[in-house]
């Protein structure tokens, strides 16, 4: 049986595996419920993210350009993806979606193996991030407290553009009915232009913000799009609210599993998506017979 | 001049022929029933008109400027808008976000006050979410979100059907209200003796053919056209 300091530490750890995990199922979600397309190369993109910042900590050193820039990058690659492959499979049947996307997915981390080779990389932990904090019951790393912040003010503000603006509300109407949306006279091609990118964006920056706590490596995002599919079921298909109360649910459940037997950790996740498939086949925020 | 003026359009579902040469016109201030059976191809005529549906031969002219192979938004934002028969309100939005959606392309939208004032039931709604609404209060929706557009042409897919008896009077009564204010409409409804209390003129459909076109009024005093497309109910 695990301490309590112990378990106090774990859920700390599930709050910033899920809270992570919020923000990648978050683009995830949108682009399902928008465009109707299920993104496999999520994963992928979340490694791209990580490598993204490798790249530019080596040309700033500065972990908040690396941010940016990286933001910048992402978004000419969810652009591109977009405007290049998607937008001529919206039409398409959903396992044509699944296979370019699958393709897509393999052919970046392949690209990623190709260029800065298997082995792991490091990013290194911002300046102002280095060191432990003292929590008074416990002693936790500073950045791994940052990190939860960050994430939270992220999709903080991911709710703003979608609740608060025009753009989200459109989004929203677009998630229950993009061919309603479209005749009430909007273009929701740009639309759906926007909400791939922002969904690319997102899972993005989790794997740049990740990128300093684990080794980096081209296929450090399987695990976390798995996760993510899982948290999306959970939560709802098309629920941002769902994603967010979805991840941080499945951070904390692998965490605290961890804890006392980490070999069962995607079992009681699995065990608990089963159980609210049965009880709520809609997932917890989702309605029925969305998407 | 007519506003909406229809050539010999043929659309198909696949490889399977629904609409054949359906051609009709419509003028400024009318409003013009499409009648026949289910399957008649009555809904696949607006669903072609909104450009949710691309007529693969023919022409579409809305104000003179033709609009056939142009995407719903465009349509839309030339003037025309579709309630469809199935409402479509999204129902995670609020009445009022429902509303604003609606009016964020249109060129010169309806003040929200407007829509209270046709609409005072939606009012009191205004902040409940779309799915909570009754039958009938979404179908008020669905039309104010038209309405709020200021569109030159409403097309109105089966407005009364579903709808409890009293329901579809003061829908009859608001499609009558919306009549004598000059707004133009075309709605295909299987409630004949509703639609031909406001309608001017009538389009009868059979088998993806327009087989009869006349005055409503004729309708009303002599039903007996009607069999043709409409069977033994008329």
């Amino acid at each position: 049986m695990p301490s309590t300091a112990a378990l106090v530490s774990q859920a700390f750890n599930g709050l910033a595996l899920g809270s992570l995990l919020a923000l990648v199922a978050s683009g995830l979600t949108i682009i399902l419920g928008t465009l109707g397309v299920l993104n496999f190369a999520h994963g992928a993109l979340f490694a791209v993210g990580a490598y993204t910042a490798f790249v530019m900590m080596q040309a700033t050193h500065s972990f908040v350009l690396a941010l940016l820039g990286g933001c910048a990058i992402m978004l000419i690659i969810g652009f591109a993806m977009e405007r290049l492959v998607i937008r001529h499979f919206y039409a398409r049947p959903d396992e044509d979606q699944i296979l370019v996307t699958y393709g897509i997915g393999i052919v970046l981390v392949e690209a990623l193996r190709a260029y800065f080779g298997g082995n792991s990389q490091r990013v290194p932990v911002p300046s102002w991030g280095i060191g432990a904090t003292k929590l008074g019951f416990m002693v936790y790393p500073t950045y791994r407290l940052q990190l939860i912040g960050i994430v939270a003010a992220l999709l903080a503000g991911l709710y703003l553009v979608l609740y608060r603006t025009s753009v989200g509300l459109v989004v929203r109407a677009g998630i229950e009915n993009a061919g309603m949306v479209g005749i009430l006279g909007i273009d929701v091609r740009r639309t759906f232009l926007f909400v791939f990118a922002v969904g690319i964006v997102a899972v993005g920056l989790a794997g740049m913000l990740y990128a300093p706590v684990v080794a980096v490596t081209p296929d450090m995002g399987a695990s976390f799009m798995v996760q993510s599919f899982v948290v999306i079921v959970l939560g709802g298909l098309g629920s941002f609210p769902g994603a967010v109360i979805g991840g941080l649910i499945a951070g904390e459940i692998i965490s605290l599993t961890s804890a006392f037997d980490s070999a069962y950790s995607e079992v009681m996740l699995y065990g608990l998506m089963a159980l609210v498939l049965v009880a709520r086949p809609q997932g917890l925020f989702g309605t029925e017979g969305r998407v | 001049m007519s506003l909406l003026e229809v050539e010999r359009i043929n659309t198909l579902y696949g490889d399977s022929h629904v609409l054949f040469d359906v051609s009709l016109h419509v003028a400024e201030n009318e409003v013009v029933a499409l009648l026949g059976r289910n399957g008649a191809g009555k809904t696949t005529t607006l669903r072609s008109l909104m450009g949710v549906l691309k007529p693969r031969s023919g022409a579409i002219r809305l104000n003179g400027r033709p609009i056939q192979g142009l995407a719903p938004a465009r349509i839309a934002r030339a003037g025309m808008q579709l309630v469809p028969e199935e409402r479509a309100v999204f129902g995670g939005l609020t009445v009022e976000e429902n509303l604003r959606v609606a009016r964020l392309t249109a060129e010169k939208p309806w003040p929200l006050d407007r829509i209270w004032e046709v609409f005072p039931r939606l009012k009191e709604r205004r902040t409940s979410r779309g799915r909570t609404l009754s039958g009938g209060e979404q179908q008020m929706l669905s039309i104010a979100r038209a309405l709020i557009r200021d569109p030159s042409l409403i097309l109105l897919d089966e407005p009364f059907e579903g709808l409890a008896p009293l329901i579809v009077q003061d829908l009859v009564e608001l499609t009558k209200r919306l009549a004598a204010d000059g707004r133009t409409i075309v709605v295909v409804e299987q409630n004949v003796a509703a639609v031909l209390s406001f309608a001017d003129r009538v389009y009868g459909f059979n088998n993806g053919h327009v087989v009869y076109e006349g005055r409503a009024a004729d309708l009303r005093a002599d039903a007996a056209p009607m069999r043709g497309f409409m069977g033994l109910a008329a």
